[in-house]
């Protein structure tokens, strides 16, 4: 090897260690912020998260306040999302994918898609505010928030669907209609289990989004202040099952935050960071589920 | 049955390809194939890289119908009962319950060896629990499998090395009881050794099933077909006896692509 290309080897060696290191830097800065952030939440907040802050209602007063009818609201619009987006999704991503000829409409189709996608959410709150509350009737309720919510998440259910499916190999399926398979048949035997884990990541990637939202709840009617739980959806008594509290005015966690905050009082500002920690707790347990569940299917499905 | 290879009085044909073109959209990839392709026999197609063979064999399944802008022409008419299995009144999938396939890469489920298996019984409607035991059992003695797998039929397929796979493929086609097998190169994915045992699979099947076996090594069409088609862009140049191709042929072409001056 002549001297010239040994020096450039060196030069391109030593460029291939300083990209490395940028990127390790660029890495460790970003979870330095995530930490920081969470320290400076947990350093306000820790002290205050017991189990009467998880089991009481808001209050005037900063130190019997809780968070009660936020988190079961949140739990209550999440599954109301979950109901209505996931199913729809999948089955809208299964469709384009397998079924829907390619042509212009089609095409068209996922053009807009991959646009709602990007489309701001307050955007989504109007649209809710026009046809949810005021158009159907639904009034400021759980079921309006969590649509508007499954709004939000389907384009991205969607896209996620779609790419796990396309991940599986053509040969796969045309192993299932070579035994005389049908479209349902391929599809429900094989395109979505083997997908399954992709769906599933990003259902839960965007229901932990839905989990953050608060513009559009917000001008959906979300209540900041509110002091009682829906009616429980199971009863003691026959039928058992309860939908009632899809009626129910509502708040969440994002938004309990926030009217803490913007309350002139210090203590208040503790529960929101209290309130703030339960939140990111939250989302980051159901990230972790999600990264569990991609991980286990992933060792499942080889091929 | 006897396999001897003699030129004399034509065997009785299982399907007879009539006039066949065949358009990938606008291109077309087959002109004007016709062949007989002889019940309880093995067939080969034999010819260089694109010039068909492949299309051809996928048309026996109506395998190109899953993809649009395919377009047939002329008919391939299956034996018995002479059903064109290339009319547009004619279920692809109907056909696929007759006729069977292997392809060129191993491409088993990611489920249970079992369930690999007994897919084609699944999909007719069979669920009792013995019935697809027995039928599994049967298959994957038929694909040389069973003393590999008997022990761990619930485990992945995906465990098995490449040759075994292929046999489970085997397995998963022989499972239903196809009129016909198709293989599409079926042994371009393995080693020396998982290739003698598929062709030693496909010489014993012929008693039974009318296999179309389309490869790219020659010494493999001479070891285990009756009958060779030799094609040549997008043409069937020549048919005839195995060993009539191999040593006589009547094309120039054929000549030198089985002498290995071109291809």
């Amino acid at each position: 090897m002549n001297e010239a290309l040994r020096r450039r080897l060196r030069r391109a060696k030593a460029f291939d260690k300083a990209f490395g290191v940028m990127g390790l830097l660029l890495t460790a800065a970003a979870i330095v912020c995530l930490g920081a952030l969470l320290w400076d939440l947990a350093k306000d907040g820790l002290a205050i998260i017991d189990l009467s802050f998880l089991s009481s209602f808001p209050s005037r007063n900063a130190g019997k306040a809780g968070i009660l009818s936020a988190w079961v609201g949140s739990l209550l619009v999440l599954f109301v999302t979950a109901c209505s987006a996931v199913p729809l999704g999948v089955a809208a991503g299964v469709y384009l994918e397998e079924y829907a000829p390619k042509n212009k409409l089609t095409t068209l189709i996922e053009i807009n898609i991959a646009n709602l996608a990007g489309v701001p959410s307050i955007v989504y709150g109007l649209l809710a505010l026009g046809v949810f509350v005021y158009r159907l009737g639904l009034g400021p309720s759980v079921q309006t928030a969590g649509l508007t919510l499954a709004l939000l998440i389907l384009p991205m259910v969607i896209i996620t669907t779609r790419e796990a499916i396309r991940a599986i190999p053509q040969s796969i399926r045309e192993a299932a209609y070579a035994v005389g398979a049908t479209k349902w048949q391929v599809t429900r035997d094989h395109v979505v289990p083997y997908s399954m884990g992709g769906i599933i990541t990003g259902v839960i990637i965007g229901l932990s989004r839905a989990f953050g939202e608060t513009a559009p709840l917000i001008t959906v009617g979300a209540l900041t202040f509110i002091a009682f739980l829906p009616p429980a959806p199971v009863t003691p008594a026959a039928p058992f099952v309860n939908f009632d509290w899809l009626r129910s005015p509502f708040t969440v966690l994002p938004i309990q935050m926030f009217n803490w905050v913007s309350r002139p009082q210090a203590a208040f500002h503790l529960n929101a960071a209290a309130a703030g920690l339960v939140l990111m707790g939250l989302a980051l347990s159901m990230n972790a589920v999600g990264i569990a569940v991609r991980y286990r299917h992933r060792k499942r499905i080889r091929w | 049955m006897t396999a001897t290879k003699t030129a004399v009085p034509a065997p009785p044909a299982k399907a007879e390809i009539r006039a066949l073109d065949f358009f990938y959209g606008t291109k077309q990839a087959l002109k004007s194939v016709s062949m007989s392709v002889p019940d309880r026999k093995v067939t080969a197609l034999i010819g260089p890289s694109g010039c068909g063979k492949t299309t051809l064999l996928r048309c026996f399944n109506r395998m190109h119908d899953l993809y649009p802008g395919n377009r047939y022409q002329g008919s391939i008419v299956l034996q018995p009962h002479g059903i064109d299995i290339l009319a547009k009144d004619v279920d692809p999938i109907e056909i696929r319950m007759r006729i069977n396939m292997v392809f060129q890469k191993p491409n088993p489920f990611p489920k249970s060896i079992f369930e690999n298996v007994v897919y084609g019984l699944r999909v007719r409607g069979i669920s009792n629990r013995s019935e697809l035991e027995g039928k599994a059992e049967k298959a994957l003695r038929d694909a040389a499998l069973w003393d590999e797998v008997k022990d761990r039929l619930h485990g992945n397929a995906y465990d098995l090395s490449g040759g075994q796979q292929q046999r489970l493929c085997l397995g998963r086609a022989l499972a239903t009881d196809p009129e016909m097998l198709l293989f599409d190169e079926p042994t371009s994915a393995l080693d020396p050794i998982a290739t003698s045992r598929i062709e030693e699979l496909v010489k014993e099947l012929k008693s039974r099933v009318t296999i179309l076996i389309v490869t790219h090594n020659m010494q493999q069409a001479a070891r285990i077909s009756d009958i060779t088609g030799f094609m040549y862009m997008g043409e069937l140049i020549e048919t005839g006896p195995t060993e009539k191709i191999f040593t006589t042929p009547d094309d120039r072409r054929t000549q030198d692509y089985v002498t290995g001056r071109f291809g």
